[in-house]
Parts: structure tokens; C-alpha cells; sequence
């Protein structure tokens, strides 16, 4: 009864064609960021920002530039760490090698350059597809970690391979509380949602669905397979690169290649399943999934377990997290293999007609 | 299917909820000293991290039967790391919040992250025996401490056993030296000091990366039959290391010219290789195995006698064990040096226990008292030095036990201070620091 | 000369190796088109199984013998991994019957983390010995050919002649059996075999079984090697090049894409590795199987894709 289109015309084609047609979605999305930005803030401890919401917040934007590749477009990368690292490591040479180079710019250059590395390693998708094309993605991944450790001009020079970045700042305003990671990284997942939310509406986004769904039928309808594969692989590889930047200079602030190894990318796969391929919406949730869900096992099984009157040690607690995410994640599969965006879309389809029945 | 669907919602909703609700981190009991253990009991690294860890928890609770810190009680919480860097990281956030005394994260890669976040929260770290080798250098790495030994001191000691079994350092001129390294920073870290000695001695160094988790050495071995190097040495941690002595088997590569890092130089990385192993050989930072310690019996009798032991019984007393147990006296004598000054029988913060791990002076004789006798020498650090001692002896598998192969060496501080130095510099450099005044040394 | 064939032999060992590990992958996903990421964890899960079992079935039963607690460690494995086998089948497989590739591929990921956890749970996360009483020094032959010999490793080709002996079986298992050619039925089209009778259900048990037994035999090879621990399942991560090398539906493809890729492996870290710096055989070996997917996108052997429009 309340979330219902009933008495919204549109009277333009700007109108007809926004993101969110629903005034009632509309004022939703705006309530939301709003409560991310300031009502979020008030509400939470430092423990919170570190271990959950950054984490969260810098992995819903890669999960968003794989779910470009892989719900979009079809093309299934487990080389997704790969790219993170790339855009890392070419943030951090952009950072360190040139003096006085704004933060914001760094990171979008390592995200530059994690498209060309996509692009480079997305070019067997244009000849190999399905499962071949998965594992062909991890020789990016394998090259990555091994050039990452071998190459010493990308860690500058640094004899343990590691390295460590700080002080940021964007025009003055020092990038150093939890508060102010937070805010920086909300920023930059809201424009990289939008641009992405924008892309997948349009015509590209269509291609890429194309290819998706039938790719021989969409060449024979005259849909460029390389321009949409390649594209696909760039905006997604930009993506991740700008999260892998954030993750390596707002998260960790100091790294090595393990921190992007190939379990990255296979959470990142997750997050993209579990969430729900081929929707923007899903990729945040996945991410919140898949970041909070070991915290919390780790925060309640021991409680359970004194309930129980059973001492767990923690490499038990390690074992059963192990085997809840596992199991649920083959649960999540059986019951709904669309993910949990598709449980958001059912939602709001009976929110439709609720309170009535119908 | 309707039900299925409403209660697919229900968990989610009450998911949400809860992950909302989590617990939040409630704070230490006000008289007890917390200490966060940090611990790998699962993945590729848990043979090696479990004893450790049952070493380090058993060690703090014998102080709590000793009766505390000068009467303060200690109190501990483990948190899984796995030996990756993001889980330490959520550990470290995690914890600090309880009142945490001292971190010892037993990982190059998480060290190398905590070190960044470490004095923004004023908790010092104690890495004993790992991490960055220049955080030796206390004026500039403030809230660091590599005591009793850092991998520089591993490599040089290497090799002034090697040039006296060679008979004098002309004689290694010309002479191949291998070191077959973990593909990590951990690994990387031994090759500023090998490299060093290289250019020193003349002999040549052929570097062999392992990538992690070092199962796989087929090729690192052809090459090492190809080019039969003179020594081998092993930089390796976890499963690389008994790989490793089966390959050097399996090629027929003599075992006693194998010398591995003192992370490689425990029972878990013989004990399945048996006779296979024998003359194998490791340094060690200081200890070995040490059944007969005065502090593994009183472990045995006061811990595993009630029934409190971490572990198996039979590990007491092996090299990992005592390295854990050695690494929690180290952060129990920085308290306690902190109660000297600020307060005996008091709970101490962070900041004040940096300034006792900076001002550690264990003699002999509280060593002894501590029942350390025969294990450890003294170590005293200072402001300038994190380190406190550079002593190490060198121990060899005689296919059953390790048993000590060498007098003591002392690390060639000539060589190092300059090594430690110019790294500690450049990371000054890098990181917009400046050396700590002496007006400073003294708070 | 001698070096070279050293490198050689012991590159054709080591791609016996991962062919076995290789040769679970291209069993299930022949019968089913399930693409079995599991396959590392039921590698590790299978070799710790015959370690801890034959560990503690002397202590159990009060015997003595090492033959007797092998054999009999072996059997308990065979039942567990057949245990393992209809589980999955019931619980997760049987659910997912229409679902596309890559819902399986995180299906079968998903057991891999609860497999990890589950067998760490129960057998423990130390090392593991396994001690089958393979022969653990060298042997030098063509002693008079080539001065000090070539050295060639016993325990692996002791392991080469397992895997060969594996596949013959198999081989004979599919060819000459009723439930071998079932099992070719199943692979060719599902819905065809399900039309003449054959039960689906069943066959992917039984096809589980013979990939956790392949498993097995692998498992108690790298861990009779290597000692068995959480590390072994990396070796899953070596032996997708070879998959798709050979062809994901191809059985001497998994052995022919084994040598190649385990020659190609041992030959570039040894010659141009050097050069590099060194560690480069995990890409190199991926890299390897891109450029031949290049030229035959579905791998050596593998079946032609046919797409409708």
C-alpha cells in the first residue's frame, strides 16, 4: 500500500528515465547515504570502522567491478586480486615517485593502470569462454603475485618487498581517524556507484548482457564481441583497481603481494554469487555478507560455546568458520542461486501490495 | 516454497540484526594485566605456530601461579590470525581496545602492518626474533622491539660458523653459498646481510626464491644439484622447511651442509624425516631445545600438573615451545620493568611498558631466578638499541633430537649498526619521522 | 647433457603427479559438468585420512604391523571418501541438478572451505606422515653415459608407475564395465542417459566415489612425499593448468597435458628462471596452457563446444 508507484506520472523523458522512477526509492537511496554519512557516525566505536565498515565499504566497490565482468557481461575472472594489486602498487609509485601528487589522483591512476593490465589479460576472453577463460584468469593472478614479489622497482626498492603508506591528505584535509577513512571511502563507493549503476542502464550495459545471455546471437545482431568483452574487462579492472588502492593505503597501510593473493579473488567471486550476479544492489550485499559474517561467527561461537559449558579453542572457532561459510554458501546456492539481491527485489515486490493480500 | 522463503528472510533479518548488535568490546578487569596473543593454530603455518602459541600461553600462566606481576594477575585472549596480514590487522583492532599490553603478531607481513598502526595507539611490539631487521634501531623505531635477536644477526652468525668451520673467511673466497628463501618479506630479508658478507668474503651467492607454502622445490633443488653450492641456507617457515630436508634427500644433497634460519630449526620440521635429517643444521637465538630447563619443569609441575596446560605434554620443552615462552617473559619483564617506575602492583598502559621494554635489564642472575639458567644471556636494551643482545649458537638434528653444535657467536655489530642505519633512515626518510631527541629517550 | 635430462625426467615425474591430482577434475566434470574446485580439499581430506588412520587403527585394534595398518588404513580412507562422495551428492549436488557452471564452480567452492574445515576438525592441522615404504634416496643410472650419473628421484617414479597403473584401470573401468559405459552415457547427455533408464543419482555417487579414490591414490602420493598438511590443497591451484591444457573432458588429455606442463614447469624455472630472478614456474605453467588455449580453445583433446544460436 505505501510502496507503490500509484500517482507518479512522469511528464518528461528525463523523468521516465531516471535511476529510481519510485519517489519512494528515490527518497530511500537519499535517506540512506544520509545515515551513512552522518547518522553512522554518530552510532558507532573505532572497532567498528577498522574491522567492519571500511573493509566493507572498499570490498563492495570491488565486488562491484567484478560483478560488472562476471553478472554483466559473463566472463568468469578469478584474477580479480590481481587487479586489486595492481592498482595498489601502481598507486603507491604514483604517490611515492612524484612529489606533491594528490591522493585522489594516485589512486585513479592505479586504478588506470589496472585497466590496461585487464585489458591485456582479457584479450583471451575473446577466443576461450566459460571455465577456460576462469582459469586462463589466473595466470594474471600467479603473474601479478610473482611480479609484485620479484620486480623491485614496484616496491620501490624495498628490501623486505613491503611497503607502507601515509600521511594522506586531499587538499589540506589529513586522512588519519577511522571517521575520516570512513567518509573518504563512502565517497568514493557512492560516485563509483552511480557511474556504475549509469553504465550498466545504457548501451554498453545492454551489450553486455548481450554477450552474457547468447554472445553468437549478439555478434550476429551486430554487437561487437571484442568492444564489449575488452570494455567490460576495463571498466571492471578500473574498479577493482581503485579498491585495490583504498584497501592497500586506507585499510592496511602497509602491504605485501599476499595481501591480494588468489583467496582474494575467490571472495571476491563470492561476494558476487552470494550477493547476486548481474545487480549493483548485490554486490553490497555480498560484501556485507562476506565481511561480517567471520566476525560475528568468531564474536558468537565462543559465547555459544560457553553457554554450552564447552571450552573452544581458536583454532576450532577457525574450523567452524571455515565450515558455516562453506556450508552456507552451498545453502545460499541451493535455495536462492540469484543471490541475495533477488531476495531484495521478492521483498519489495510484496512490499508492493503489503498490507494487502492482494 | 512460502516457508522456505519466510524463513530464508527471517535469517537474514535476524543476520543483519545481530551483525548490528555485535557485542561490543567490553574492557579489561581493572587489576588485570591483558595480554593479546595472537596465534596461528590452522593453515599452511599451524605446525610450527601451535607450539609456539601453547609455549607463550603456558608461560603466562605460570606467572599468574607465581602470583602475577608483582601481584598484578595477567589476563589473555588468542585471536586467530591464519598468517595472513587482514586478519592480524582485525585482531590487533579487535584487542587493543581491552587494555592490551604488548603485541607479538609471530608474522613478518603482520609486523610490518602493525608497525604503522602501532604508535598512532601507543601499544609497543615485540617481535623477537622476526620483523624488520633495522627496527633494531630504537631512534627510530619508537614502539619496535626485536629483542634478542633480528634476521641480520641470524645470517651474519651463519656465516661466522661457516667461515670457522672453513678454517678462516680467505678460505671462503670462491666458495658457493645458496639461500634458498621463502618468496616473502620474511624470506627477502635475509639477503641485505648474505649480499653484505658476499661482497666481504668473496664467495658467490646464488639467491633461490620458494613461493609460498614452499611444497613445491623440485626445480629449486635441480638447480642446487646443477650448480652444487658449497652451503645451503634455508629461509624458510611452516611446511617449506621439512620439504625442503626431503628434497635435499631425495637429490642426495649432504644434510649437515644445510643450515636453516632459527624459525627453521624445530621439531616440526624433522620429526617425520627422522633419520632422513640427521646433520641438519639451524641457529638458534640463543635457545634450543631445552627439556631440562628450570622453567619447563616448573611448567610441567605447576601447569600441566593442575591440568591447565595448553598443549600436549611431550611439546613442553621443544624449540618453538621455549621460543613462545621466552617471547612471553620478554613482554612480562618489560611490566615488570614498568612497575619499577611507575608503580609496583599496578596495572601498566601501553606507553609505560615501551618505556620498560626500552630499559630491560635482565642480568644472569634474574634470568637464573626466572628459571632461564643455562638458556638465555643477559639482554639489556636501551634507547638506541631495541635489541639487547646479538648472541646465537648453532644446533644440529642427530636424527632424534637437536643437540648444540657450536660454542656462542656474537652478531658483528661492525657490519650491522651501518645496515641498521641506513634502513632505519630511509624509512625515516619515507616516513616524514625524525630521530628521536634524548630528551625523549628519557620519558 | 646430463643436467638436461635430469630436468626432463624429473619435469615427466612431476606432470605424472599433478596428472593424478588433474585426473579427479576431468572425472567428476566428464560425468556430471560439475567443474570440482573441491578436488585439492578431497585430495588433503583423502591423505589425511590414510595418515591419521593408519596412525590409529594399530592403537584401536592393538597390533603391530605397519602392511596390516597401510592396508587397513586404506580401506577405512576408501570408505570415507565414499562417505564424503554420497554426501555431497545428497545434500548439495542433487539440489543444484539445473543450475549453470558457475553456480556449481561456488558450490563446489563452498565445499572446499567446509571440507578444509571439517577434515582439519577431525584428523587435526599438524604435519602428517605417511609412510607407505616408498624408497626415499636417489638413484644415479646411465652411470657409464654420463659422468656421476643421472640422477633420477625412486620415489617418483614409483609414482609415475601408480599413476599409469591408475589409468589403465580407470581406462579399463570405462571401456569394458556396464557402469563405465553408463558413465560415458551420463557424460554425453544427461537427459538421453536419464531417458534410457540410467539412474543419475547413483551415477554421480559412483562417479564421486572413483574422483575421491583418484583423490585418494594422489593424496597418499604428494603426502608420502611432501608429509600431509593444509598445504597440499595448493596442489589442486597446480594442476588446473593442466586441465585446461588437456581438454576438461579428456582422460589421456589429463595425462599428455601432465607432461607437458610439468616438463614446461621444471624447464623454464631451471633455464630462464635465472634470468628472472627465479619463482617463475606457477605462471609460467599458466601461461603455457593459455597459449595452446589460444590455438585450441577447448584445450588438446578436449570436445569441440557447440553453440546454438
Amino acid at each position: 500500500m505505501f510502496y507503490r508507484e500509484n500517482g507518479q506520472f512522469k511528464t518528461s523523458y528525463q523523468a521516465d528515465q531516471q535511476i529510481f522512477p519510485i519517489t519512494q526509492d528515490r527518497w530511500a537511496i537519499l535517506a540512506i547515504i544520509a545515515f551513512a554519512a552522518i547518522g553512522v557516525p554518530l552510532l558507532v566505536d573505532e572497532y567498528f570502522y577498522r574491522a567492519i565498515l571500511i573493509p566493507f565499504l572498499i570490498l563492495s566497490l570491488a565486488a562491484l567491478g567484478v560483478n560488472i565482468l562476471v553478472g554483466y557481461c559473463g566472463q568468469i575472472s578469478l584474477g580479480s586480486g590481481a587487479f586489486m594489486a595492481v592498482g595498489a602498487y601502481m598507486a603507491y609509485n604514483t604517490y611515492v615517485r612524484v612529489d606533491g601528487m594528490p591522493l585522489i589522483v594516485a589512486l585513479l591512476a592505479g586504478g588506470f593502470f589496472a585497466t590496461l593490465v585487464g585489458l591485456v589479460f582479457g584479450i583471451p576472453s575473446l577466443r576461450v569462454k566459460g571455465l577456460y577463460l576462469a582459469v586462463a584468469t589466473l595466470a594474471a593472478q600467479f603473474f601479478c603475485d610473482w611480479a609484485f614479489l620479484r620486480i623491485g622497482w614496484f616496491t620501490n626498492n624495498n628490501a623486505s618487498g613491503s611497503v607502507s603508506v601515509s600521511n594522506l591528505n586531499v587538499l589540506g584535509w589529513t586522512i588519519d581517524t577511522p571517521l575520516e577513512k570512513y567518509l573518504f571511502c563512502l565517497g568514493f563507493l557512492v560516485v563509483f556507484g552511480l557511474l556504475a549503476k549509469n553504465l550498466v542502464r545504457s548501451a554498453i550495459g545492454r551489450e553486455w548482457m548481450a554477450i552474457r545471455d547468447m554472445d553468437v546471437a549478439a555478434a550476429v545482431i551486430g554487437i561487437r564481441p571484442m568492444y564489449a568483452k575488452l570494455s567490460a574487462f576495463a571498466v571492471s579492472s578500473f574498479i577493482v583497481g581503485v579498491a585495490g588502492a583504498l584497501w592497500g593505503f586506507v585499510h592496511l597501510g602497509s602491504w605485501e603481494p599476499a595481501a591480494f593473493s588468489i583467496d582474494r579473488s575467490f571472495q571476491l567471486l563470492f561476494m558476487v554469487i552470494i550477493g547476486g550476479m548481474g545487480s549493483i544492489m548485490g554486490s553490497f550485499f555480498g560484501a556485507a555478507f562476506i565481511v561480517v559474517l567471520p566476525i560475528f561467527l568468531n564474536q558468537v561461537l565462543p559465547a555459544l560455546g560457553t553457554l554450552v559449558g564447552v571450552d573452544i579453542s581458536t583454532a576450532t572457532v577457525s574450523h567452524t568458520e571455515y565450515m558455516i561459510f562453506g556450508a552456507l554458501i552451498v545453502w545460499f546456492l541451493i535455495v536462492e542461486p540469484h543471490g541475495l539481491a533477488k531476495l531484495w527485489s521478492i521483498g519489495k515486490q510484496k512490499l508492493r501490495l503489503w498490507p494487502f493480500p492482494h | 516454497m512460502k516457508l522456505r522463503q519466510l524463513a530464508l528472510a527471517a535469517a537474514v533479518a535476524a543476520a543483519g540484526l545481530s551483525s548490528a548488535l555485535l557485542p561490543t568490546v567490553a574492557t579489561a578487569q581493572a587489576k588485570e594485566q591483558f595480554f593479546p596473543v595472537l596465534v596461528y593454530r590452522t593453515g599452511a603455518y599451524a605446525p610450527n605456530g601451535v607450539p609456539f602459541a601453547n609455549g607463550y600461553v603456558d608461560y603466562l600462566k605460570l606467572v599468574n601461579e607465581r602470583g602475577g606481576i608483582n601481584g598484578v594477575k595477567i589476563s589473555f585472549e588468542e585471536c586467530e590470525t591464519g598468517y595472513a596480514t587482514d586478519r592480524g590487522v582485525e585482531c590487533y583492532e579487535r584487542l587493543k581496545g581491552k587494555g592490551a599490553t604488548v603485541f607479538q603478531p609471530l608474522s613478518t607481513g603482520i609486523t610490518f602492518a602493525l608497525t604503522e598502526k602501532a604508535p598512532a595507539d601507543k601499544i609497543p611490539l615485540i617481535t623477537a626474533g622476526y620483523g624488520r631487521s633495522e627496527s633494531q634501531d630504537g631512534g627510530v623505531f619508537k614502539w619496535n622491539f626485536p629483542i634478542a635477536g633480528t634476521y641480520w644477526v641470524a645470517g651474519d652468525v651463519i656465516v661466522q660458523h661457516i667461515i670457522k668451520k672453513e678454517g678462516g673467511a680467505d678460505k671462503l673466497k670462491g666458495k658457493h653459498i645458496a639461500l634458498v628463501y621463502h618468496d616473502s618479506p620474511f624470506g627477502k630479508e635475509a639477503i641485505p646481510i648474505l649480499q653484505e658478507r658476499a661482497a666481504m668474503h668473496g664467495f658467490k651467492l646464488s639467491l633461490l626464491p620458494v613461493t609460498h607454502p614452499g611444497v613445491e622445490q623440485k626445480s629449486t633443488w635441480l638447480q642446487i644439484r646443477r650448480d652444487r653450492p658449497d652451503y645451503v641456507v634455508n629461509w624458510g617457515w611452516g611446511v617449506m622447511n621439512s620439504t625442503l630436508i626431503k628434497e635435499a634427500q631425495a637429490t642426495g644433497y649432504p644434510r649437515d651442509k644445510i643450515y636453516g634460519v632459527w624459525w627453521a630449526g624445530a621439531e616440526p620440521d624433522v620429526k617425520d624425516i627422522g633419520e632422513g635429517a640427521k646433520g641438519y643444521n639451524a641457529i638458534t637465538m640463543q635457545h634450543g631445545a631445552e627439556p631440562n630447563a628450570d622453567f619447563v619443569k616448573e611448567i610441567l609441575s605447576k601447569v600441566h600438573g593442575k591440568g591447565q596446560g595448553t598443549g600436549p605434554k611431550d611439546e613442553v620443552g621443544q624449540v618453538l615451545y621455549v621460543r613462545g615462552a621466552m617471547s612471553a617473559m620478554l613482554g612480562v619483564e618489560g611490566v615488570r620493568q614498568a612497575q619499577e617506575r611507575f608503580g609496583k602492583g599496578k596495572v601498566m598502559t601501553g606507553e609505560q611498558v615501551r618505556w620498560g621494554l626500552e630499559n630491560l635489564n635482565l642480568t644472569q642472575a634474574k634470568l637464573d631466578a626466572l628459571g632461564f639458567k643455562g638458556v638465555l644471556r643477559p639482554i639489556s636494551t636501551s634507547c638506541q638499541d631495541h635489541m639487547g643482545s646479538a648472541w646465537a649458537r648453532i644446533h644440529t638434528w642427530n636424527g632424534s633430537k637437536w643437540e648444540f653444535s657450536s660454542d656462542w657467536y656474537q652478531a658483528d655489530e661492525m657490519i650491522i649498526k651501518p645496515m641498521v642505519k641506513t634502513a632505519a633512515d630511509k624509512y625515516a626518510a619515507e616516513k616524514k619521522l625524525s630521530r628521536r631527541t634524548p630528551a625523549d629517550c628519557q620519558s | 647433457m646430463a643436467f638436461f635430462l635430469e630436468t626432463l625426467f624429473g619435469g615427466l615425474m612431476a606432470g605424472m603427479l599433478y596428472s593424478l591430482v588433474a585426473l579427479g577434475f576431468v572425472l567428476i566434470f566428464k560425468a556430471s559438468g560439475v567443474f570440482n574446485f573441491a578436488q585439492g580439499a578431497m585430495v588433503l581430506v583423502a591423505a589425511l585420512s590414510m595418515a591419521r588412520f593408519s596412525e590409529w587403527l594399530p592403537l584401536w585394534l592393538g597390533f603391530e604391523s605397519k602392511v596390516l595398518a597401510n592396508v587397513l588404513g586404506f580401506a577405512a580412507s576408501v570408505v570415507f571418501m565414499f562417505l564424503l562422495a554420497w554426501l555431497v551428492e545428497r545434500l548439495v549436488l542433487r539440489h543444484l541438478v539445473n543450475q549453470e557452471g558457475v553456480t556449481l564452480l561456488m558450490a563446489t567452492l563452498g565445499i572446499t572451505y567446509f571440507i578444509d574445515g571439517f577434515g582439519q576438525t577431525l584428523f587435526g592441522s599438524d604435519i602428517y606422515k605417511i609412510d607407505v615404504g616408498m624408497p626415499k634416496d636417489p638413484v644415479f643410472i646411465l652411470d657409464g653415459v654420463f659422468e656421476g650419473g643421472v640422477l633420477v628421484n625412486q620415489e617418483d617414479v614409483v609414482a609415475a608407475l601408480i599413476a599409469a597403473v591408475l589409468v589403465a584401470a580407470l581406462s579399463l573401468f570405462f571401456q569394458k564395465t556396464s557402469t563405465g559405459r553408463a558413465l560415458r552415457a551420463v557424460a554425453d547427455d544427461h537427459q538421453a542417459a536419464q531417458s534410457i533408464g540410467i539412474p543419475l543419482n547413483r551415477i554421480w555417487v559412483i562417479v564421486w566415489c572413483v574422483a575421491g579414490i583418484t583423490a585418494l591414490v594422489a593424496g597418499i602420493i604428494w603426502g608420502s612425499k611432501l608429509g600431509v598438511q593444509f598445504s597440499l590443497t595448493t596442489v589442486a591451484l597446480r594442476a588446473l593448468p593442466v586441465i585446461i591444457l588437456g581438454g576438461l573432458t579428456s582422460v589421456p588429455g589429463a595425462i599428455i597435458g601432465g607432461l607437458i606442463i610439468g616438463v614446461g614447469e621444471k624447464l623454464s624455472e631451471v633455464y630462464i628462471g635465472p634470468l628472472v630472478g627465479g619463482g617463475i614456474e606457477i605462471w609460467f605453467a599458466y601461461m603455457l596452457a593459455l597459449v595452446f588455449l589460444l590455438f585450441r580453445p577447448q584445450g588438446l583433446f578436449g570436445e569441440k563446444i557447440i553453440d546454438r544460436v
